[in-house]
């Protein structure tokens, strides 16, 4: 993560459309009067839905709907890395390139991202289809490694399925599903679930408990003269 | 009450008390960094963690409210251990450049690493640093320094209204920062700089002048506006190099106006440092003896009724009562203090001070101002004002609409409006009517105007049927813009037995009527309507006046003499010198002895000692200093026609309202920033 600024060119204005401000009134009108600040998350949002990404005439417009300083929007606005504060791609990507990404392999992914899309990190493609960025823990480690396209979360992710899903991108096809690129349903274990696999209607078998002692034991005596035994 | 045990020491404390609060009570101190008692509390600097018996973990005492039977321990082993890593990790990314930051030698952060810092630290890792903001010509930043305790956030946020400071992004990567690095809009910049406890803010005018220990520091009185903000004149040789609040906490608590502290440089510029004299229409260099001998020349021999005398803003109260005396011996009566020509009736002390107090302001619950914008005219009782309006105190303005630093209402900008609220038929004459303590603020914006002895009845008559006078509260208050005004109203340097008022002096030099013209300190008069009077001018600056006068006598600025001055509460309060005046200028009451002595009418007083003693004299209240004694409640003002033009706030440019500000180069680069908004910049400019 760096610095979050401002970017330096920026449009002369920002005007909610009809049905963002419906929406946004909708979220203002959730919260008791003189705590229409608490709207401010919803209304950067909204703004950056429709926009893209989060402008400084949109932050402005944002304080003076809510009654709010404009530094105080801005604050926000820096704090949160969801907020996009310069320009995307039609389609952003975002890679998940955090510790448990990292440990399943996620360079392969940045690195299909960047052959397919022929642009780097935090950069955006010269027709401003695309844009690739890092996301910090995205949440679903379980799944790892992640990467997100617009609201959608590819999970599971390789070199190759990665490659699938950009080239669908790329050529105006269907995207897969969202969710995991190799199948599993939700966090499901590979295959078969490994857990609760018995049959929780059975009685639970019962135990010889002479024999386990028996066992135990035996494996108990080993254990002694193995450590008694002189090293060889 | 809980009662809970501190070190030890076995404490009761209200409810909602904090731990904090509670040791400070028994003389337990706990450093801290971000906790600031006229703050709200942040918690996030976690420097005041102390050990609490029965907590998993070290609490941060600033936020935690003390509970019955609590036992905690301030210097325990594990609370020393707790601040000792908050310590170290504070000290990870503060730069080691103590030996050429302006805060070194007065510094909380220095001071505390000397207590729990290591001697060396753990972290191998570069150290980060933050490109520095830009915030006005008052406040030097160096943002590397800032370990974020917020408190200029909060302060510019609470006390000063302008939420224009916020900190932006998030861990490491937190910055402190203006929205799109603006200068700060508020006349309470300066306080940033003694609230920030490390040298990430410091003061830009005062940037590498000197350190702490070399400063020679004298407790006086602020003169840039009528509050009377306790200050302390921190000198070095014969400089003041810098104006520091002093506590006070029914006047200034511990702020300080930007004016009053950063104006001092003008006292380096355009010094009257030895006497002048005007030969063939040209100020010429002169000795005392010369300039003593021309007024002389010129005022023996003259009728008392051809002269005249007025006392300026910044002048001390022993001055003023040399000059009325020296004018009393020469047989004039047209004397005023009141240069701008505000109608404050002498006779009723009642009427041209502050009755309700400035701490008094707290307990207001309904507050109407009249033709006069606080912020500028005295931003520290704006402060006070602000603090009471955060609690709830509807305001309401007859004036021009501007900023006032909190919400208003602004009824409009007719002078007429308040003879409807004194009549009772104004709605907000009700709200008035129904607060338990209402009260009103009348600006020199009302009186300073052809009917301002009108307004001012119509205001009393306001305040009595509002209900405002009542035993215990007095609610009306009248707001001075100058340090001199109500110790001179007081010492009573007004016009005596058919003597003439300012307006009478002016016209009266215009047509002839009046051949001499002593200004003591006056600046803010059109000296072109003096005629061809002969103009005597006493002061510090080679401002307008001067330029005018056919003698001028150079006198000591505020910090360079002794003098009491009387705030606009009515409050007795003694300026000490710092340093002494430049070249040939003396103290002023001394310059007016000794002219007495020249003049054949030589005054009973030879120190001013004796001097202070004949003020007493005058009015007790000049011998109980610093006390506020409530004034009787008379009849004053004459009620008349008022005219329903609009009110024009006596301040234009808070950055420029005397001889000193206008001097100053810092003011000067203030009011291109914030009042002219860069108009004067030119292609050449910076």
């Amino acid at each position: 993560m760096s610095v979050r600024k401002l970017a330096e060119k920026q449009p002369a204005t920002f005007v909610f459309n009809d049905e963002m401000l419906a929406r946004a009134k909708r979220i203002i009108a959730k919260y008791p009067a003189g705590r229409q600040a608490s709207a401010v998350i919803p209304l950067l949002d909204l703004a950056q839905r429709q926009e893209g990404w989060v402008t400084r005439p949109a932050i402005e417009v944002i304080g003076q709907m809510l009654d709010m300083a404009t530094i105080r929007v801005l604050e926000v606005a820096t704090f949160y890395t969801m907020f996009n504060l310069s320009p995307v791609g039609k389609a952003h990507v975002q890679i998940c390139t955090s510790l448990s990404c990292e440990l399943r392999g996620v360079g392969e992914v940045v690195r299909a991202c960047k052959e397919k899309l022929g642009i780097g990190m935090g950069e955006v493609s010269a027709d401003g289809k695309y844009s690739l960025g890092e996301l910090e823990c995205a949440g679903a480690c379980v799944n790892a490694p992640v990467f997100q396209i617009g609201d959608d979360y590819y999970e599971d992710a390789d070199y190759a399925n990665t490659s699938k899903v950009l080239d669908a991108l790329k050529s105006g096809g269907t995207l897969p599903k969202p969710g995991s690129l190799t199948g599993r349903d939700n966090a499901a274990p590979k295959g078969s679930p490994l857990t609760l696999v018995d049959d929780p209607t059975q009685p639970i078998p019962k135990q010889d408990f002479a024999v386990a002692k028996a066992a135990f034991e035996k494996a108990k005596a080993e254990a002694a003269a193995k450590a008694a035994a002189p090293k060889a | 009450m809980p009662k809970l045990t501190i070190d030890g020491i076995a404490v009761e404390v209200p409810a909602n008390t904090t731990i904090l609060q509670a040791a400070e009570s028994v003389g337990v101190e706990i450093p801290r960094f971000c906790y600031h008692d006229r703050l709200s509390i942040a918690g996030n600097c976690r420097m005041c963690l102390v050990d609490v018996e029965k907590s998993p973990k070290p609490v941060a005492s600033c936020a935690m409210p003390v509970g019955e039977g609590m036992v905690v321990h301030t210097k325990s082993e594990r609370a020393n251990k707790a601040r000792g890593g908050v310590m170290e990790f504070l000290l990870i990314n503060h730069p080691l450049d103590c030996p050429i930051c302006d805060q070194g030698g007065e510094c909380d952060l220095q001071d505390q690493a000397m207590a729990y810092g290591a001697d060396r630290g753990r972290y191998n890792e570069n150290k980060r640093a933050v490109r520095d903001k830009y915030m006005g010509p008052i406040v030097s930043t160096t943002m590397t320094r800032c370990i974020h305790c917020t408190r200029c956030v909060r302060f510019v946020t609470e006390v000063a209204g302008v939420p224009e400071l916020g900190a932006t992004g998030r861990g490491e990567d937190m910055e402190i920062t203006s929205y799109l690095e603006k200068a700060l809009t508020s006349e309470l910049s300066g306080n940033v700089v003694d609230l920030c406890p490390v040298g990430a803010l410091t003061s830009k005018p005062y940037a590498y002048a000197a350190r702490p220990w070399e400063l020679r520091k004298t407790e006086s009185i602020d003169v840039f506006d009528a509050v009377g903000t306790n200050i302390r004149l921190d000198a070095r040789d014969r400089q003041v190099m810098r104006v520091l609040p002093r506590i006070h906490e029914d006047i200034n608590e511990e702020w300080l106006a930007d004016k009053s502290r950063h104006a001092i440089d003008g006292l380096q510029y355009q010094r009257l440092d030895q006497p002048f004299v005007r030969k063939n229409g040209k100020l010429q260099p002169a000795t005392w003896n010369e300039a003593f001998t021309a007024i002389a020349s010129k005022v023996k021999g003259l009728a008392g009724s051809k002269i005249a005398a007025l006392a300026g803003d910044l002048v001390d109260c022993e001055s003023m009562l040399a000059l009325k005396d020296l004018m009393a011996a020469l047989g004039s009566t047209s004397i005023d203090c009141r240069q701008d020509g505000a109608a404050l009736d002498p006779s009723v002390r009642a009427s041209y001070i502050f009755n309700t107090t400035i701490a008094g302001i707290e307990q207001a619950d309904a507050l109407l101002i009249l033709g006069s914008n606080p912020r500028t005219e005295a931003p520290i009782l704006n402060a006070r004002i602000r603090k009471r309006f955060a609690h709830g105190l509807p305001v309401a303005v007859i004036g021009t609409e501007t900023d006032f630093s909190y919400k208003v209402e602004h009824l409009g900008n007719h002078a007429d409006l308040i003879s409807k609220i004194a009549d009772g038929g104004h709605p907000f004459a009700t709200v008035l009517k129904n607060a338990k303590k209402p009260m009103i603020i009348v600006g020199m914006g009302a009186l300073a105007r052809s009917d301002g002895a009108a307004i001012l009845a119509a205001a009393r008559q306001a305040a009595e049927t509002c209900g405002m006078i009542k035993d215990g509260w007095n609610g009306f208050n009248v707001l001075h813009t100058a340090a001199a005004r109500v110790g001179g109203l007081d010492l009573g340097f007004v016009p005596g037995m058919s003597g003439k008022n300012t307006r009478g002096i002016m016209e009266g030099a215009g047509k002839g009527d009046i051949e001499v013209v002593y200004l003591l300190g006056v600046d803010e008069i059109d000296t072109a309507r003096l005629g061809n009077a002969f103009v005597i001018y006493q002061g510090h600056h080679g401002d307008r006046s001067a330029h005018r006068a056919d003698v001028i006598l150079p006198g000591a600025a505020y910090t360079e003499k002794d003098g009491t001055y009387v705030n606009t509460e009515g409050r007795v309060q003694e300026a000490l010198r710092a340093v002494f005046p430049p070249g040939e200028a003396r103290e002023d009451w001394s310059i007016i002895r000794a002219l007495s002595e020249v003049l054949g009418k030589t005054l009973p007083y030879d120190t001013f000692k004796a001097l202070r003693a004949r003020l007493a004299t005058i009015d007790p209240n000049f011998a109980s200093v610093d006390q506020v004694k409530p004034a009787t409640w008379g009849n004053f003002g004459t009620a008349g026609a008022i005219a329903s033009s609009a009110f024009d706030y006596p301040v234009k440019n808070y950055y420029m309202t005397d001889p000193i500000s206008r001097a100053s180069r810092t003011m000067a680069q203030c009011s291109e920033e914030f009042v002219l908004g860069g108009k004067l910049k030119s292609g050449t400019h910076g």
